[in-house]
């Protein structure tokens, strides 16, 4: 085999992809933006054509689709141009939303593996809890954040924690999934060589259960990550939040914003990139540290 | 070894039945054994005549149903909570994120020992089964048959003096085999523990055996108890002698004669 090339094996391939995207997005946007510019030309009594319809497809203010390098320009504009403290910087907005989203996610992960521990140890808690966190997954979130947030607003909660919960309530689900399927992988064989041990319950699990189940717990975790961020946004969406991303999505919506939308979502679509790929490393150094096969 | 050694294993009409959905399995019945210190038990017979799962009674792995078994003149609950025994399964069993240092330490580790303790301990067994050196290696980077070893190294670990063997060698070829066959009866006679070891091969059973119980299924029973003459000490070329041909011979008798063929 050849030795393999960063370029060749990796960067290629995802160059031609973004090149196609880039491609079907130009043509989408002259398809889309047209009809604008053709109505304009209409009620001002002049003709155009074609060469004079694309450039200006390019350039609205509140385009149907905006194109590429006006959502840079956007993102460039609200990131890297503006201070972190103003209202206005999208860094600001990320910054509210990934603080919802890591407090979400922390105690997703916590209640997750405490509800795995349980199912696995307890057949009562087996029985009973299973169907309902599969039932709690089968609710649509868009249904029950705005009830979280009024619920806990009435009592006096406001601001980080509702969002957080709703982060929560999404992550803990493939928490638990992943790690009672793991926390139940062990061979019987192994588990055989304990009980020849005589060894207890507590170090049959932290010497078989919990190593046995770290890769599924990561894996879990990747998951968990991406859709803490997203029951952070959606948590932001019902509640007229005026900072966060989804107060972004929002704002641009109401007032037509297209570019906002589309600098917030790259925005949000970049942030969650970078959360799981962090997650992704910390996986790759546990497993390296637990002696896997390169 | 001297005639008057204390009796490990004590079994008296021992008998067992699974309870499945269709109906009850007798795995063992009117199972009778004395193994004393000192021996090298073989258990040799077709699948399902309950080898395995006697080796599982004595390990408390199992519940025996009927009669009686005592080990060190415990009972198999008490003899496992005593650590009477350590037991090597048919895969290694190692456990992938554990160097082979850690996996003979483990317990060592459940068990309580000092480390320094441990690791004196770890040493002493990867040197008894010839693995010295590869103590830092994972269990993917060794061998089958190194890995089996380890395995026998962590059974070795903690001072167990009755070893239970559930066909050990089985997954791995023949001439790995044979070495590991030597190396195991060199082993024992170093240890000088005691050893119930599960086969399904004749040649195995004979070479390593004192004793070869010969068992037979539907339902699982003792056919025949051989007590083999073969001298303790033996090279590998013994297998060529006519005393060793002759237990083998009765050993295949004994396992035709339980073998019913009607079925």
């Amino acid at each position: 085999m050849n030795k393999p090339s960063l370029f060749l094996d990796r960067v290629l391939p995802v160059l031609t992809v973004i090149a196609v995207i880039l491609v079907i997005w130009h043509v989408a946007v002259v398809y889309l933006n047209a009809p604008f510019v053709r109505d304009q030309a209409a009620r001002a009594g002049t003709v155009v054509t074609l060469g004079e319809i694309i450039p200006q497809t390019f350039n609205q203010e509140r385009p149907i689709l905006p194109a590429p390098h006006q959502i840079i320009a956007e993102l460039w504009d609200t990131t890297i141009a503006k201070p972190i403290t103003s209202k206005r910087s999208l860094v600001y907005h990320a910054w509210v939303t990934l603080s919802a989203t890591l407090m979400g996610f922390g105690m997703g992960t916590v209640l997750g593996i405490l509800l795995a521990v349980g199912i696995v140890h307890n057949r009562a808690m087996d029985k009973s809890l299973m169907p309902w966190v599969i039932a709690s997954q089968t609710i649509p979130i868009l249904a029950i954040a705005p009830m979280i947030i009024v619920v806990l607003n009435s009592i006096g909660i406001s601001g980080l924690l509702p969002k957080a919960l709703i982060s929560t309530y999404l992550s803990f689900f493939p928490i638990v999934v992943g790690m009672v399927k793991g926390l139940r992988s062990p061979d019987v064989l192994l588990l055989d060589l304990m009980h020849t041990y005589n060894a207890s319950r507590t170090q049959t699990f932290w010497k078989l259960r919990w190593p046995a189940a770290l890769p599924y717990l990561f894996t879990s975790l990747k998951v968990a990550i991406a859709i803490s961020l997203v029951g952070a946004i959606v948590g932001e969406l019902p509640t007229g939040a005026v900072a966060g991303l989804g107060a972004r999505l929002l704002s641009g919506s109401y007032y037509g914003q297209t570019i906002q939308i589309w600098a917030a979502l790259f925005m949000a679509a970049a942030l969650a990139a970078v959360l799981v790929s962090i997650i992704g490393l910390a996986h790759t150094q546990v497993l390296k540290r637990m002696g896997a096969k390169p | 070894m001297t005639s008057a050694a204390a009796p490990v294993v004590t079994a008296r009409d021992l008998g067992l039945t699974f309870q499945t959905n269709d109906g009850p399995v007798n795995a063992l019945t009117g199972v009778n054994l004395d193994i004393k210190k000192g021996d090298f038990v073989s258990f040799i017979g077709p699948s399902g005549c309950g080898k395995t799962t006697f080796l599982r009674v004595i390990a408390d792995l199992e519940k025996h149903t009927s009669g009686s078994i005592e080990i060190n003149g415990m009972t198999p609950e008490n003899a496992r909570l005593a650590r009477a025994y350590g037991y090597v399964f048919q895969a290694a069993a190692l456990y992938p994120w554990r160097t082979i240092e850690k996996n003979i330490a483990l317990p060592l580790e459940i068990m309580g020992y000092s480390s320094a303790e441990q690791k004196q301990r770890v040493e002493r067994t990867l040197e008894l089964v010839n693995l010295s050196g590869f103590g830092k290696k994972y269990p993917w980077q060794l061998s089958g048959g190194m890995q089996q070893r380890a395995s026998i190294a962590r059974a070795l670990a903690f001072d167990a003096d009755l070893l239970l063997m559930d066909e050990p060698f089985g997954a791995l070829d023949e001439i790995v085999r044979d070495h590991l066959n030597e190396q195991l009866l060199k082993l024992w006679d170093r240890t000088n523990k005691t050893i119930c070891f599960v086969t399904h091969s004749i040649p195995e059973a004979v070479y390593l055996s004192t004793k070869i119980v010969v068992m037979s299924p539907r339902p699982g029973r003792v056919t025949d108890v051989i007590e083999s003459p073969l001298p303790r000490e033996r090279p590998l070329d013994i297998r060529d002698t006519p005393e060793f041909l002759e237990v083998a011979h009765r050993v295949r008798e004994g396992l035709k004669a339980g073998h019913s063929y009607e079925e």
